[in-house]
């Protein structure tokens, strides 16, 4: 069974983000990008997988500028077998992304696409669903485990109040939350190999497939900020604030 | 047009993010139907149909609907989307699952967790962990799109007369299947409805060490947070995570314990009416957004305000 599992260049976890002074979006000039941590999620669980012998081949595919190639090398340090770039300039909706799955889902015969829940730039959280609506195949969100058992895959969804677990029949698209796993690091020799493995592009045009805009984006703004207020000394001090001046206990 | 809301429940109550959601629908100023799904969920239809401006409810009530699948509660969307210029649902885990899947199927995009309306197609959404606010506009006829309830008052639960009427539920699908629930039982109440929360993080140490926070939440009739850290340590279960990444809530108090304050934990908690903090390191950056700090050990104000309050 082949995996197809997504990647997507995002700005680092770590770095602040900083609004355009013209508001017309956030400022990503020399901020340092990385794999979308979900994505990262997505990519150790396909290896797993592989490494169980369960998958046969594992294929990452980014949606993005030609600067993804950057992660899809990580992803295939990491262990992914090859890459599709479908090359695109600026940002990409949620549903061209999922079209443009679901022709390479398609095209390669996948037998399970994993990615990540939501991306942390535009938290959309909404590609996995698509993809699984328009290839009319069953989708299990925001998995903490799953497990291939022959023609099928249960999938544990973390849940409001819980956790919840679905059968599913392959081939299915399972989107990864924050505890399926934890992603290992690429090792230098694998960042190496990992430079002549096969990285194919493609484009939406290639793919037959007509680029719609469907939300527009006016402007982007830094949020209100929240002022800081005052420190107490005691535990005494601290009750009776809350009871005479905030009047919340 | 009419405005489609789709209700949050548990299977026997309205979940209080609906009535916020209400609000939301009710700004994009058409009427408002409410959809009901669920098995057996006649008694949350009877509380929808009370709430203040609601034009109509639809129930509908069978065994496909049962466990929340999305292949079957989105072909029930479907199956009357063409009636509706918006299709809207409180974010929660079960409108992030199925919402998206309606919209691929009708063909538009999604505006995930609004926080504002501005008109009938534009609205405001948080982006990068609400460290920045976009204002979108829609091109599509049909506005597929969740609420972000902590942003919206909630409707009162009282004043409508909505009349109720039963729909057919769709067919169980044949590629998934539910196999078992594994829910959190607590007394306490959930994470986004509670008026008042207390969270403990990576300070806190370790699971057993928990058992302070908890004490204290039991006192104040609070639930129980935690930040991703203290998740990610194993101290709690990830459905008690607050934060861009888990559960975004606004209670009237918040108190995080031993919680650094990172920016994905705030974007999960910022706004809360009145934020405590208590933490040994003064620096730390949760005091920028806390009404009342409190620089000490966690491991002596927990007792202590347990036993004063």
């Amino acid at each position: 069974m082949k995996i197809l599992v997504g990647v997507k260049r995002v700005i680092d976890y770590n770095v602040k983000v900083r609004v355009k002074s013209d508001n017309t979006d956030v400022d990503l000039s020399n901020t340092k990008m990385a794999i979308n941590p979900f994505c990262e999620i997505a990519v150790e669980e396909a290896i797993r997988l592989k490494e169980a012998g369960i998958a046969t081949e594992v294929i990452a595919v980014s949606v993005g500028s030609s600067a993804s190639q950057e992660q899809l090398r990580t992803a295939m340090a990491l262990g992914a077998d090859r890459a599709i770039l479908v090359e695109a300039e600026g940002t990409v909706e949620p549903l061209n992304v999922a079209k443009a799955f679901a022709k390479i889902m398609a095209q390669e015969e996948a037998g399970l696409v994993i990615l990540g829940k939501q991306s942390i730039d535009s938290d959309n959280n909404q590609v996995g669903q698509m993809l699984a609506a328009l290839t009319k195949r069953p989708q299990g969100t925001f998995a903490s485990n799953v497990t291939v058992d022959g023609d099928s895959v249960s999938v544990t969804r973390e849940i409001d109040g819980g956790l919840r677990t679905i059968k599913l029949a392959l081939p299915a698209i399972v989107t990864t939350d924050l505890r399926l796993n934890e992603p290992r690091f690429a090792k230098l020799p694998d960042i190496m190999k990992a430079k002549r493995k096969p990285l194919d592009n493609t484009s939406f045009a290639d793919l037959g497939i007509e680029v719609k805009q469907h939300i527009q984006l006016d402007k982007v703004e830094a949020p209100a900020a929240r002022q800081g207020g005052v420190k107490v000394g005691s535990v005494d001090e601290l009750i009776q604030k809350l009871k005479d001046e905030a009047k919340v206990i | 047009m009419a405005t489609l809301l789709i209700a949050e429940h548990n299977g026997t109550e309205l979940a209080p993010a609906t009535l916020s959601a209400l609000t939301a629908a009710q700004q994009i100023g058409s009427d408002v139907t409410v959809l009901v799904a669920g098995a057996d969920v006649k008694a949350v239809a009877d509380a929808v149909a009370q709430c203040a401006g609601v034009s109509k409810v639809l129930l509908a009530e069978g065994d496909s609907l049962a466990h929340d699948l999305a292949e079957n509660l989105s072909e029930l969307v479907m199956s009357m989307a063409s009636d509706y210029s918006h299709i809207m649902a409180p974010a929660n885990s079960v409108s992030k699952d199925t919402m998206p899947r309606v919209a691929a199927l009708l063909d538009v995009g999604q505006l995930s967790d609004i926080t504002a309306v501005l008109s009938g197609d534009q609205f405001q959404r948080p982006i990068y962990a609400g460290n920045a606010i976009a204002t979108v506009t829609s091109k599509d006829a049909t506005k597929v799109i969740t609420v972000r309830a902590a942003a919206f008052d909630k409707v009162a639960t009282t004043g409508g007369s909505a009349t109720v009427e039963s729909i057919a539920a769709p067919e169980a699908n044949s590629h998934s299947s539910w196999v078992s629930d594994e829910l959190s039982k607590s007394e306490r109440p959930e994470l986004t409805a509670a008026e008042r929360i207390v969270s403990g993080g990576r300070g806190v140490g370790s699971a057993e060490n928990f058992a302070l926070v908890e004490a204290l939440a039991d006192k104040l009739g609070a639930a129980v947070g935690a930040s991703r850290a203290a998740v990610d340590s194993g101290f709690v279960a990830n459905d008690l995570q607050v934060g861009q990444t888990g559960k975004i809530v606004a209670p009237s108090l918040y108190m995080a314990f031993g919680i650094s304050g990172a920016i994905q934990h705030l974007a999960g908690m910022k706004d809360s009416k009145v934020i405590v903090a208590v933490n040994k390191d003064e620096d730390a950056p949760i005091f920028q957004v806390a009404d009342y700090g409190l620089v000490g050990d966690l491991f002596e104000v927990l007792p202590e305000m347990t036993e004063k309050l």
